[in-house]
């Protein structure tokens, strides 16, 4: 199962590498959006998969999967959101300024 | 730390104190508070005299980083002595003239002082430390406040130049140096000189000795403006007259004398080492007496003068180290007097060449002009002025009774003598020493004579002069009557100073011969008649000739092409590695957010990547994985092909689309591996992510389409790849070694610790409540970055101002 997920975060980061690689800012935005899912799903393949039942004390149960990599998460999700909205205004806002949204045209213009 | 550790940094500290004079006494002269710093010095150091004379040294240490061998250790001796009382003696002379010269109105006195108090303290860290390094960082720090005194008037474009001419030059002989100190230390193990000096044998015959010893020579050519590099001299000159007295005749350029004369003990004796010092001293004193003839500004002439009374001294210091060629003994004893007399050189020329540069002041700051076509007829006008410049030159020239004649007697004897050695080639190659001695010191009395005789005699131009010609103060006389009442009393008793300062300093120099009969020469005037007195009269004729048919000598200038100078050659180099470094630098810095990535990828892949494989870390272990679930291989699926599918969609809003799938996949995978708080969070923050991207689109134009060509497309398709497969490799790796513990079975406590049964929310509200509101910070400055990016437009003519 780890190595399956680890695969798919591969797959993951290759495109938001290719993404991010771009001249479209929409595009670069969309790949940094994809790289915080590769590491959220990474982080939480790294904690083990499956390992007990959720992490909520309960008399009955013995074992619980690991909370730390969740709680890392959690956090992550939420800057990663944080991250995300302010790219996207920042796109907004340098269109409305430039008049582009491509990398290359925005090269050598006096704002640089 | 010792007294002499406080001397040294006496200066420095009195930089600190310098800001609250200034402001706490706004009406005094900021020279007068600090003349004080130099007098105590001098004064201290005379009471070494005594000690020093006796042949005994001082030697101090304090640690400072003993595991490199890094000590700040200071050493007297003569040598040393010499040198500190130079620097402190003409150093009190030229704060006293800056007084008078420097108006307390117009120039920012505070900086002056304060860089010229830096500059003591670190030349007296240069002649009195023993520690290798420390000397380098000293003398650097002599670049850097000479540096920024020549820039003082730093609005002129010509001190800018200058400055940074001196700079580059002094610097890069300063690197160069290090190297050598650098191997010195390889060779013999130590970074204290001394014992370097007490190894001289053992290092002799290493393979780094030679490398060492060109690499230490470069540091001091470039310190003491030597053929090649004495073109920063005269461009250092748009310094304020007393530090041009100060830094650019009598002390800094003469640290590099002093390496000279601190190293020959390591290398003297080695032919290299002759030829070297000795050939470029005897060419560059040839080389400047023939410029400085040329030059139309007084200053300008005095630098070449400098230039070339600076490759005397080094020449004497080069002829001087044939002594240790072979050990000492009786019959190369006549060999050091030229280390002698290179000492004695040295004392003489900073006290008449620190008297000529005040006196150009004194001319500059009452007449307005130092071009000598516009001067004239001055005698009448300044007479004492007159009489100090007579009192000078004329000893720069070499004329008794000045101090000036016995060293160029004692010069003379000592090319003269070296044509009898039977080392290195002299007996066919000495001649050039004697014959290039007697034509620099032709053009030397030349240029005394052209200094004085075209400024004060012949027709006063009143109408060429911006001011009204006067005598000056007293006070800015009163610096030149003592250098120059020295350039008299020297004449007379030149052997008390050799008895206290230049005999021991040849012991110094020379420690395997201290003791030995004649070591140190008594100083006569009169020697009855023989071959220098000769050249003195050949000098005189000869001198006088050229200066009356000067004329027709201004042709041999033509001689020179212009285009061909050394200093264009310097403004070739500059220019060179400015446009190479620029080019090369626009070559990387390409102004494409994409290259920058892909630099940054390729060093991550290949130094990641590349230790992953050196190393062999590479571990594949499945036992412990968890079996797969046909939910889970479906999703694996579903998200593989989606994330795929965004590289090969024609249009944004599938791309959206497919990275919502992306998402909710997550959160479905959240809850499959029992994360219900993450499954929840995910889900509200990946739906407003879309929306957010829906709104920006109605703002945005359809996006446009990526470059197809291949030449773009296979980097990037082999960057991305890459990292997605270190990525896996280093994941892999990391499961497979479990090197410690998980710490997480702590947390399960959290009910006892921190009260609450989910251990995700105890973690983020309990365990790590701080990460949590820091988290929330950042939440809240994204949301005041969006706030402002949306609603705050800058004012079109405030906007434009700004990128002005």
């Amino acid at each position: 199962m780890e190595t399956l997920i680890t695969l798919l975060v591969g797959v993951l980061v290759s495109t938001a590498t290719y993404l991010l690689l771009s001249k479209n800012l929409i595009r670069i935005v969309l790949g940094t959006a994809i790289l915080s899912h590769a590491v959220h799903l990474l982080l939480m393949t790294m904690g083990g998969l499956k390992g007990g039942s959720v992490p909520i004390l309960d008399d009955g149960t013995e074992t619980y999967t690991d909370a730390l990599p969740q709680a890392l998460i959690l956090t992550a999700i939420v800057i990663g959101f944080a991250v995300t909205a302010f790219f996207l205004v920042l796109v907004y806002r340098t269109y409305q300024s430039v008049g582009t949204d491509n990398l290359n045209e925005m090269r050598g213009s006096k704002d640089e | 730390m010792s007294f002499l550790h406080l001397l040294i940094v006496f200066p420095i500290f009195a930089v600190a104190i310098i800001p609250i004079i200034a402001k706490a006494v706004p009406r005094l002269h900021l020279g007068w508070a600090i003349l004080a710093v130099p007098i105590f010095l001098f004064i201290s150091f005379i009471t070494f005299v005594p000690q020093i004379s006796a042949n005994e040294t001082i030697a101090a240490a304090i640690s400072w980083i003993p595991a490199l061998d890094l000590h700040f250790a200071v050493y007297l001796d003569g040598l040393s002595l010499i040198f500190a009382l130079l620097i402190t003696g003409v150093g009190s002379l030229v704060v006293f003239y800056s007084i008078y010269y420097l108006s307390k109105e117009r120039e920012s006195l505070p900086h002056f002082y304060s860089y010229l108090m830096l500059f003591m303290g670190a030349m007296l860290g240069v002649v009195l430390t023993d520690n290798l390094m420390v000397l380098y960082l000293f003398w650097e720090l002599t670049s850097v406040s000479s540096f920024l005194l020549i820039a003082f008037w730093y609005r002129r474009r010509k001190s800018q130049y200058g400055a940074q001419k001196s700079f580059l030059i002094t610097v890069g002989g300063g690197i160069a140096m290090l190297m050598g100190f650098i191997m010195l230390q390889v060779m013999s193990g130590t970074t204290s000189i001394q014992e370097i000096i007490s190894m001289r044998n053992s290092i002799q015959d290493h393979e780094l000795f030679i490398p060492a010893l060109v690499l230490i020579l470069l540091g001091a050519f470039t310190k003491s403006a030597q053929f090649p590099f004495h073109i920063w001299l005269p461009d250092a000159m748009e310094a304020p007259t007393p530090v041009s007295a100060y830094l650019h005749s009598a002390t800094m350029v003469k640290a590099g004398l002093f390496l000279v004369a601190r190293f020959t003990p390591v290398f003297g004796g080695e032919a290299t080492w002759f030829w070297l010092v000795s050939g470029v001293g005897i060419f560059t004193m040839f080389w400047g007496a023939l410029f400085a003839m040329k030059q139309k500004d007084l200053k300008a002439l005095l630098a070449y003068s400098t230039i070339s009374q600076l490759g005397l001294i080094m020449s004497l210091f080069g002829l001087g180290s044939a002594a240790l060629n072979g050990g000492a003994d009786t019959d190369s004893v006549v060999y050091t007097t030229a280390i002698f007399v290179g000492l004695f050189h040295l004392v003489n020329h900073s006290t008449f060449k620190g008297a000529l540069f005040m006196i150009v002041g004194i001319i500059d700051h009452g007449v307005g002009t130092r071009d000598i076509r516009k001067l004239g007829g001055l005698i009448t006008l300044m007479p004492i002025t007159f009489t100090l410049a007579v009192i000078s030159s004329f000893s720069m020239a070499g004329m008794p009774p000045f101090n000036g004649f016995l060293s160029k007697e004692m010069f003379f004897t000592a090319t003269l003598t070296a044509t009898e050695l039977s080392i290195f080639n002299m007996d066919t190659l000495g001649v050039v020493f004697p014959g290039l001695a007697l034509i620099g010191s032709i053009f030397t009395f030349t240029y005394s004579t052209i200094l004085v005789f075209r400024t004060f005699t012949g027709n006063y131009q009143r109408e060429k002069l911006e001011k009204e010609p006067h005598e000056a103060s007293i006070g800015l006389l009163i610096s030149p009557i003592i250098l120059c009442s020295l350039v008299v009393l020297l004449f007379f008793f030149p052997n008390q100073l050799s008895r206290f300062l230049l005999a021991p300093a040849m012991n110094g120099i020379l420690p395997s011969y201290a003791g030995a009969e004649d070591f140190i020469p008594h100083i006569y005037a009169w020697h009855g008649f023989n071959t220098e007195l000769f050249m003195t009269l050949g000098v005189v004729a000869g001198g006088f000739l050229l200066f009356k048919k000067y004329n027709l000598w201004k042709e041999v200038y033509d001689l020179f092409p212009s285009r061909i100078s050394l200093d264009n050659g310097y403004r070739q180099i500059l220019s060179i590695s400015e446009s190479t470094s620029n080019r090369f630098t626009n070559f990387y810095m390409t102004g494409f957010l994409r290259h920058y990535l892909f630099y940054i990828y390729a060093f991550l892949i290949t130094v990641v990547g590349g230790t992953l494989f050196i190393t062999g870390s590479f571990v594949l272990n499945t036992a412990n994985d968890a079996p797969i679930g046909i939910y889970e291989a479906l999703l694996v699926i579903i998200m593989g092909s989606a994330a795929v599918s965004i590289l090969f969609t024609k249009s944004r809003m599938t791309a959206t689309l497919l990275n919502g799938v992306l998402g909710y996949c997550i959160a479905i995978f959240f809850v499959l591996f029992r994360a219900p708080d993450l499954a929840l969070t995910q889900l509200v923050v990946e739906t407003v992510t879309t929306v957010l991207f829906l709104l920006c689109f109605y703002h945005l134009p359809e996006w446009s389409k990526e470059d197809r060509n291949l030449k773009v497309r296979i980097p990037k398709i082999i960057i991305s790849a890459s990292t997605g497969a270190l990525t896996v490799l280093i994941a892999l790796s990391v499961q497979g070694n479990r090197l410690f513990e998980s710490i997480s079975s702590y947390f399960e406590e959290s009910y006892e610790l921190a009260g609450g049964r989910n251990i995700v929310n105890t973690i983020l509200g309990d365990f790590r409540a701080l990460d949590t509101m820091l988290e929330v910070v950042v939440l809240f400055i994204a949301g005041i970055g969006v706030y402002t990016l949306i609603k705050v437009k800058a004012q079109d003519g405030g906007d434009s101002d700004e990128r002005k």
